[in-house]
């Protein structure tokens, strides 16, 4: 990179780059990963990853509101929603599971042509915003594009809880970059749709393997209406 | 807001039938305070709403804004004198049925009574709203809430098959209709978008807007009023229903249809065209004509009425397209005779049609028969029932001095004035439409020969009938109080001219206070005294004096030369009650006549067979003719969509991405 460049950019607004590379980095690892216990794993760290941008825009900007969010994230996705799908791996035996999926370096073509688009379709976006972080808002998008990829090509219902939630932290970067977060009342709303969203889908998980003996999600197909 | 205007008295006592409501779904299994204590609440709600009216018919228009619904778009309400008559309309039968259904009301195995009440006071605030409304969206509001109010109340014996379809079919073209309203409001909304009446009636764009407008909202009300082809649900939904629910939508639903045509096509349009007139008046003929013969033929009783109010509509309709003939002709004084004859008619078939149906909700309980040709004979069971049912069937047939008759004299009499049109072909055409009318009266009084002679005079056709038992006290003060509106209504034709006066001032310009009453309160004469007058209290005398003496005198000449003798009995050796008239006998002759009008199947058994069975099904032709068509390419067009549906939860997601991506690149360029 041109060095001036570099100088023009603050300290700060380095590490959200950063960040920012890490998430679209972590949302490739997810979209390969085969094994579940790693995706969760992988989940874990974009949350930390998330937690660490949200902490620093909230110190650089002042915004005390966003100390708060950061927390949440903290909690929610770093320890509370890793821990309860761990439990739920580990009581529904699935934590070895490698699960059959669309051909992986196709996937990867794709979740490439998507980063492409999204950096398109940010661009005015991006013009607009005046906050420090808004390069970061077509790698935001990105995320949640990449998200919604997995969330498609994967046949397990762990997993494709894993990208939902995933879906959801792109969101929440893209709203911190853009705006320096969304009010306190919509993420409070957010981070509890999450939480409830969990727990249904936990009780859907048990329901579904008691029913089909697996949890592939394939199996539903034989709901359609005839 | 320091002084209550007559608009919130309005809105009070709807919000009292909302409470109503609220207080009976808190105690749903409750039978003893939801029958004895709500309705009868309801009941004097309704005449509350009533004498409100009846004072809101005489004041100026009242305006009031509530800040309800969405944000930045409240309700605009408005009270003139065409809802307040409406209103008085809905006040004055809902006490009536709202007393019946106090003493109707049994422990059954269908929706609890607690939510039975709650729905049935929705649906009654939900009318009222509709004609408050004063903007397209509170409109449209109250209109569905009153759609699917109705929808839940006739299926209230849910767990028919039966009537689970006959609902179907009703809220299917409940909601097909309303999509027409909602687009006529559209297009008179215009350009701007701005809902509210107020700014429809600024509408002023000219070519086909307005005719389209009309004809969007023609087939939205029509489908409510049942006129044809749309009628298909009348006579579906009518039978399924409990029969206060039933009396309430015949008598006052399908009114709320005649409110927003009239109040479309003369308030909020400005200019008619003639020609809209003439659409209406062929669509009214051909729904009367089809109604009563249709009804002439009926074996189930409640579904003959439907038919019977699918007449009634088309007379309606009949008057309303002549009043837009006339007053695109600029003769506001006529507009305002055939508009009088119209709206007479409105309210008197709000009145004659709840009590026949209240009269056959009683049948009903006592007999648990719809099906005429296991009636008969239940005068001697039933004499309030019977007394009562013979005033809704006279004044249904159009007999002096009842109600029917004032309304269907007016209308025969803005008949007669058409020849000043300036219309050649009208000129030649009103006549036969005036002869036709005729006609149809005449039909409807035989149907309503049928409907009373076979269900109460005559012998009981079955044993159980021996067992009927008369209508209760709470069911006898419903019908007593529709039975003496209809004969007050009849007896009193001028005083309802003073009332209908502000309404037609409001709508054509015009009105008949001062020339139909000029000449005293007994006599009726629409536009002049020597042209025609009618009085109904000298009529009402004549037959109190002679029919005392030609009693007498058939008792004294006729009886007095009886002689009975034992003799062969003249092939008579023996009589059983199956050996009256039955319902499809009597109805044989019209059938004949009509034959192209039904689509008949028949199984005759033959000769040899030991238990022979008779079949004869008639059914509405319109079924094949029209809406099964209709019903195949609709399933065609599903197939083909429903081939998305592949059951995967994968391609759903896919769905979802490509229009997220399609919407993002979109909007990017």
């Amino acid at each position: 990179m041109n060095p001036s460049l570099i100088q023009a950019i603050p300290l700060s607004g380095q590490v959200i780059n950063l960040c920012a590379a890490l998430m679209l980095l972590l949302g490739f690892a997810m979209l390969s990963q085969r094994r579940i216990l790693a995706l969760i794993n992988l989940f874990m760290m974009q949350g930390v990853v998330l937690f660490v941008s949200t902490l620093v825009v909230a110190l650089t900007t002042n915004q005390h509101h966003l100390l708060w969010s950061a927390g949440l994230t903290l909690v929610l996705k770093v320890i509370a929603l890793p821990y309860i799908l761990h439990r739920l791996i580990r009581r529904l035996s699935v934590k070895w599971d490698i699960e059959t999926l669309f051909n992986i370096p196709t996937t990867m073509l794709v979740g490439i042509v998507l980063v492409v688009i999204a950096f398109n379709v940010a661009q005015p976006i991006s013009q607009m915003s005046g906050t420090i972080t808004r390069s970061t808002i077509g790698i935001a998008l990105a995320c949640v594009l990449l998200a919604f990829l997995m969330l498609i090509t994967r046949s397990k219902a762990v997993p494709q809880v894993v990208a939902f939630l995933a879906m959801e932290n792109g969101l929440f970067f893209a709203a911190t970059s853009a705006t320096y977060g969304m009010p306190m009342v919509v993420e409070l709303g957010i981070a509890l749709d999450v939480m409830v969203g969990m727990v249904i889908l936990g009780v859907f998980f048990f329901q579904i393997r008691q029913q089909f003996d697996s949890l592939d999600i394939r199996h539903m197909e034989r709901f359609k209406d005839k | 807001m320091s002084q209550l205007l007559l608009i919130d008295w309005v809105l009070i006592t709807a919000l009292g039938w909302l409470s109503i409501g609220m207080v009976g779904v808190a105690f749903p299994r409750n039978f003893i305070l939801n029958s004895r204590i709500l309705y009868p609440l309801g009941a004097v709600g309704g005449l509350v709403l009533a004498l409100i009216a009846l004072t809101g018919i005489f004041a100026s228009p009242q305006i009031r804004i509530l800040p309800l619904g969405m944000p930045g778009l409240p309700f605009h309400l408005r009270l003139d004198a065409l809802s307040s008559f409406f209103l008085l309309l809905l006040g004055t039968a809902s006490a009536g049925i709202s007393i019946y259904a106090a003493g109707y009301l049994r422990k059954g195995d269908g929706t609890a009574p607690g939510l039975q009440c709650l729905l049935y006071h929705v649906f009654l605030a939900s009318m009222a709203f509709v004609m408050l409304a004063d903007d397209g969206y509170a409109f449209m509001v109250a209109w569905e809430t009153m759609a699917l109010s109705s929808f839940f109340l006739v299926t209230s014996e849910h767990r028919h098959a039966e009537i689970r379809r006959a609902g179907y079919l009703y809220l299917l073209v409940a909601h097909v209709g309303a999509v027409g309203i909602l687009l006529s409001f559209g297009v008179m909304a215009g350009v701007e978008g701005d809902y509210t009446f107020d700014a429809m009636r600024d509408f002023s764009s000219h070519g086909f807007w307005p005719t389209i407008a009309f004809l969007l909202a023609l087939f939205g009300f029509g489908a409510k009023a049942g006129i044809l082809p749309l009628h298909i649900w009348l006579p579906e939904a009518h039978p399924a229903a409990p029969s206060p629910v039933s009396a309430m939508m015949s008598g006052v639903m399908l009114k709320t249809a005649i409110y927003g045509m009239l109040r479309v096509s003369f308030d909020l349009l400005h200019a008619q065209i003639w020609w809209w007139g003439v659409l209406l008046l062929l669509l009214g003929l051909a729904t009367a004509l089809f109604g009563v013969v249709f009804s002439a033929i009926q074996t189930d009783m409640k579904r003959l009425l439907a038919y019977s109010s699918i007449e009634n509509i088309g007379l309606i309709f009949l008057g309303f397209g002549l009043t837009l003939i006339f007053k695109s002709f600029m003769l506001p004084h006529l507009a305002a005779l055939a508009l009088t004859a119209t709206l007479y008619h409105c309210l008197n078939h709000a009145f004659f049609k709840s009590l026949l149906f209240l009269c056959t909700g009683s049948v009903l309980h006592a007999t648990r028969e719809r099906n005429l040709g296991k009636l008969g004979g239940l005068i001697h069971r039933m004499p309030w029932v019977t007394w009562l049912a013979l005033i809704g069937v006279l004044a249904a047939s159009g007999l002096p001095p009842l109600n029917g008759f004032a309304s269907e004299w007016l209308l025969l009499q803005s008949f007669l004035f058409t020849s000043g049109l300036p219309q050649g072909y009208l000129n030649m055409l009103l006549p036969v439409i005036a002869g036709a009318v005729a006609l149809i009266s005449a039909f409807a009084g035989f149907t309503m020969v049928k409907f009373f002679g076979i269900v109460f005079l005559g012998q009981p056709r079955e044993e159980k009938l021996t067992q009927a038992h008369d209508a209760g006290r709470l069911e006898r003060i419903g019908l007593l109080w529709l039975g003496v509106g209809c004969i007050l209504l009849g007896l009193f034709p001028n005083v309802v001219i003073v009332l209908l006066d502000p309404v037609t001032r409001l709508l054509v310009g015009s009105g008949l206070r001062g020339t139909a009453g000029s000449h005293g309160w007994w006599l009726l004469a629409p536009i002049s005294q020597d042209r025609a007058s009618y009085s109904p209290a000298i009529f009402l005398g004549s037959i109190v004096i002679f029919m005392p003496l030609v009693y007498w005198a058939v008792k004294r000449f006729y009886h007095g030369r009886l002689k009975r003798v034992p003799a062969w009995d003249c092939g008579f050796p023996l009589q059983t009650a199956r050996m009256q008239d039955t319902a499809e006998g009597f109805g044989q002759p019209i059938r004949r006549i009509f034959s192209p009008f039904f689509k008949r199947t028949r199984e005759h058994p033959s000769p040899f067979d030991s238990q022979p069975r008779y079949l004869s099904i008639v059914e509405d032709p319109f079924w094949y003719w029209l809406y099964l068509p209709i019903a195949k390419i609709v399933e065609r067009g599903t197939q083909l969509i429903a081939f998305l549906q592949q059951g995967r939860i994968a391609l759903y997601l896919l769905y979802s991405f490509i229009t997220l991506l399609s919407l993002l690149v979109l909007t990017r360029g």
